[in-house]
């Protein structure tokens, strides 16, 4: 049985606008499943939707996400965010806002622990600098001492990924880890998850716009169009016969998976056409236009 | 070191300024129609009275030469000696710091209280009625002036339903065993509570008064840089973590978005502290605000002189004080 299961869930805006429509998609314990799709087309929403961090305008009006056997969206919010807090985690797309300008890296990393989780402070303290050496940070003592802006860039990436990891969680969501970073810093941060979900076994829901990466992380993928799941493959599969024709273009637009600025050679029109005709199809079936 | 530097700098540029005020002020009350010493003498008095009166206190020289003995003696901590209560402007103007500083002090800290927890309250029921409500209130604080909270209190807690002083600092009948005239600390200080709650209960109004406009700016700061804080990655990373909205807003939005806020209460504080000058008028309230006004209208120009540079002296040392709690609270700086 899969460790999440989002089950045709549909979020909306409540000024009108739909987001995500019926999208059902599964991880499994341990599983590495990327999320692709062009800007907009909601995969950030689906990690939010998961972690509970929906923005206001924005709701859930129908679906399930299960995690673990217990469908989230039944339970009372104060236990829903322990049990997400427990057993989740978010590697944030840009280490330069995601930390606190006013509180130290330390208390960063263990508050969850401490807190949600109700260990004693020498404890976490312990843990965070074995996390630390693990993203290979060097004297974790004196960085769990320092604020974020007396760190680079890099380091307080490593520092997120630490975090994310100190729970022991069975989920990370990581929105596009690697974007707001030096290209020469990338390719060290997206070897570090990938070695750090290896050796705690963690399922890793993975949102790139880069097939390039999510080729050499992940194991499955989603493709997603204007919130509407389009394709659902392993990843071996995918990039050998896709088998939607969108998922094909995107695909062909990006030569050699490598390229970072390869990505740029739009998708042709006549398939965008297509693609938008069914989304307004499944619109008509769900009776939502 | 650094703050050491910044410190000697700020202090020499307040010397300049207080030495520019000195000058202003010395001129223009000099140059106003209206004589002091006319107006010491009974009705009747002859123009040699004027004029001895006038050499006793110096005004028959140039205001240039009146500067400079002025100016001479304030370097060796003499003020000059008040024309109408004939005792030494510094001994006056001390003797009524106290009564001021307490005042406003009280009215800041009323003003954080009420603004900070409008502020708190509005974020954490954002988008509901509450919030507009409390959008409503601050409006309309901010809207009446000081001096007229201080007849809209007077009319509801003085007349019609009295449960406060309106007049005064402290019940004149009360034995006061008090050696300084920090009287609401002093009677903390000697557990004295009974007399405490007297000070209290004058003390309620004109401090609330000052505090009312104040808490209205301090409630719509900091709410809207609260709000903006709440869309920041960080809140929203804490919310992954497991947190309540209460302790996400107190934890992480309320330090980063009170910083602003502060810099902004440094500098109303000194409105706030301009604004005793009425408010102790109206509520009779014997602080230096009350002492300038009389002051002024008795042509004291020692007085006159002395107030203004003791004002001066004390909003100087405010922002000094706020620049240096900004720095202190905000780490970017702290270690730069
Ligand atoms: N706070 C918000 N309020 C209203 N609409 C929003 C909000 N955030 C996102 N949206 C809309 O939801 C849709 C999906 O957004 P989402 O952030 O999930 O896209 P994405 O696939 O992650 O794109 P990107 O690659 O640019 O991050 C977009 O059309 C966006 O305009
Ligand atoms: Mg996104």
């Amino acid at each position: 049985m899969s460790y999440l299961e989002i089950d045709r869930l549909t979020v909306r805006l409540k000024g009108g606008g739909t987001l995500l429509r019926a999208v059902s998609l599964q991880v499994a314990a341990g599983e590495v499943r990327g999320l692709v799709g062009e800007s907009g087309a909601g995969k950030s929403m689906i990690g939010k939707a998961v972690l509970g961090i929906l923005p206001r305008a924005a709701e859930v009006v129908s679906g399930r996400i299960v995690l673990d056997g217990v469908d989230l969206l039944t339970l009372p919010p104060a236990e829903r965010r322990r049990r997400v807090g427990a057993s989740c985690a978010l590697i944030p797309q840009d280490p330069l806002t995601a930390l606190n300008p006013s509180r130290r890296i330390g208390p960063q990393i263990t508050d969850r622990l401490v807190d949600i989780l109700r260990w004693n402070r020498g404890r976490a303290e312990g843990r965070a600098r074995e996390l630390l050496a693990e993203v290979h940070i060097p004297d974790p003592d004196r960085v769990m001492r320092c604020y974020p802006h007396e760190l680079s860039g890099g380091m307080r990436q490593r520092i997120l990924i630490a975090s994310a990891f100190a729970a022991e969680p069975k989920l990370i969501v990581a929105d596009e880890p690697t974007t707001a970073l030096d290209v020469t810093v990338q390719k060290q941060i997206l070897k570090l998850i990938k070695e750090m979900q290896l050796r705690h076994g963690t399922a890793l829901l993975f949102v790139s716009h880069d097939l390039g990466v999510v080729s050499k992380v992940c194991q499955s993928l989603t493709v997603l169009y204007a919130g509407m799941v389009l394709e659902d493959a392993g990843i071996g599969d995918f990039f050998r016969a896709p088998r939607h024709p969108y998922s094909a273009a995107l695909l062909a637009a990006t030569p050699k998976y490598t390229d970072p600025t390869a990505g740029l050679i739009p998708v042709p029109e006549a398939v965008l056409a297509a693609v938008r005709a069914e989304v307004a199809a499944a619109d008509r079936r769900a009776g939502h236009v | 070191m650094r703050l050491l530097q910044s410190v000697l700098v700020r202090l020499a540029t307040t010397a300049v300024t207080l030495f520019g005020l000195a000058v202003i002020v010395f001129v223009v009350i000099r140059v106003v129609p209206g004589n002091p010493v006319a107006m010491m003498l009974p009705p009747g008095a002859t123009e040699a009275d004027v004029a001895r009166l006038s050499a006793l206190y110096g005004l028959d020289k140039s205001i240039f030469q009146q500067f400079l003995i002025w100016a001479g003696g304030v370097l060796q901590g003499d003020f000059g000696t008040s024309i109408t209560a004939r005792q030494p402007v510094l001994e006056l103007v001390l003797g009524r710091l106290p009564a001021t500083l307490e005042l406003s002090i009280m009215a800041l800290i009323i003003a954080i209280v009420i603004g900070g927890l409008a502020a708190l309250t509005g974020t954490r029921l954002r988008g509901t009625r509450v919030e507009g409500g409390i959008d409503v209130a601050n409006g309309v604080a901010l809207s009446v002036p000081d001096f007229l909270w201080g007849l809209v209190l007077i009319l509801l807690f003085g007349v019609l339903m009295p449960v406060f002083h309106i007049s005064g600092r402290v019940t004149p009948s009360l034995e006061l065993p008090f050696v300084t005239e920090f009287y609401l600390f002093e009677s903390v200080v000697r557990l004295r509570f009974d007399l405490w709650s007297d000070i209290v209960a004058h003390m309620f109004m004109p401090a609330l008064a000052l505090a009312i406009p104040l808490s209205a700016i301090i409630g719509q700061l900091l709410k809207q840089s609260l709000k903006e804080t709440m869309h920041l990655d960080y809140v929203t990373l804490s919310r992954t973590k497991g947190y309540g909205e209460t302790h996400v807003i107190l934890r992480e939005a309320l330090p980063n978005a009170a910083l602003p806020t502060l810099t902004l209460v440094g500098v109303q504080f000194t409105f706030l502290i301009g604004g005793t000058v009425i408010i102790e008028r109206l509520f009779s309230y014997e602080g230096l605000g009350n002492m300038a006004i009389d002051a002024v209208i008795n042509r004291d120009l020692p007085l006159i002189q002395g107030i203004v540079i003791l004002f001066a002296v004390i909003f100087t040392g405010v922002n000094l004080f706020v620049d240096m709690m900004y720095a202190a609270l905000n780490p970017r700086l702290r270690h730069a």
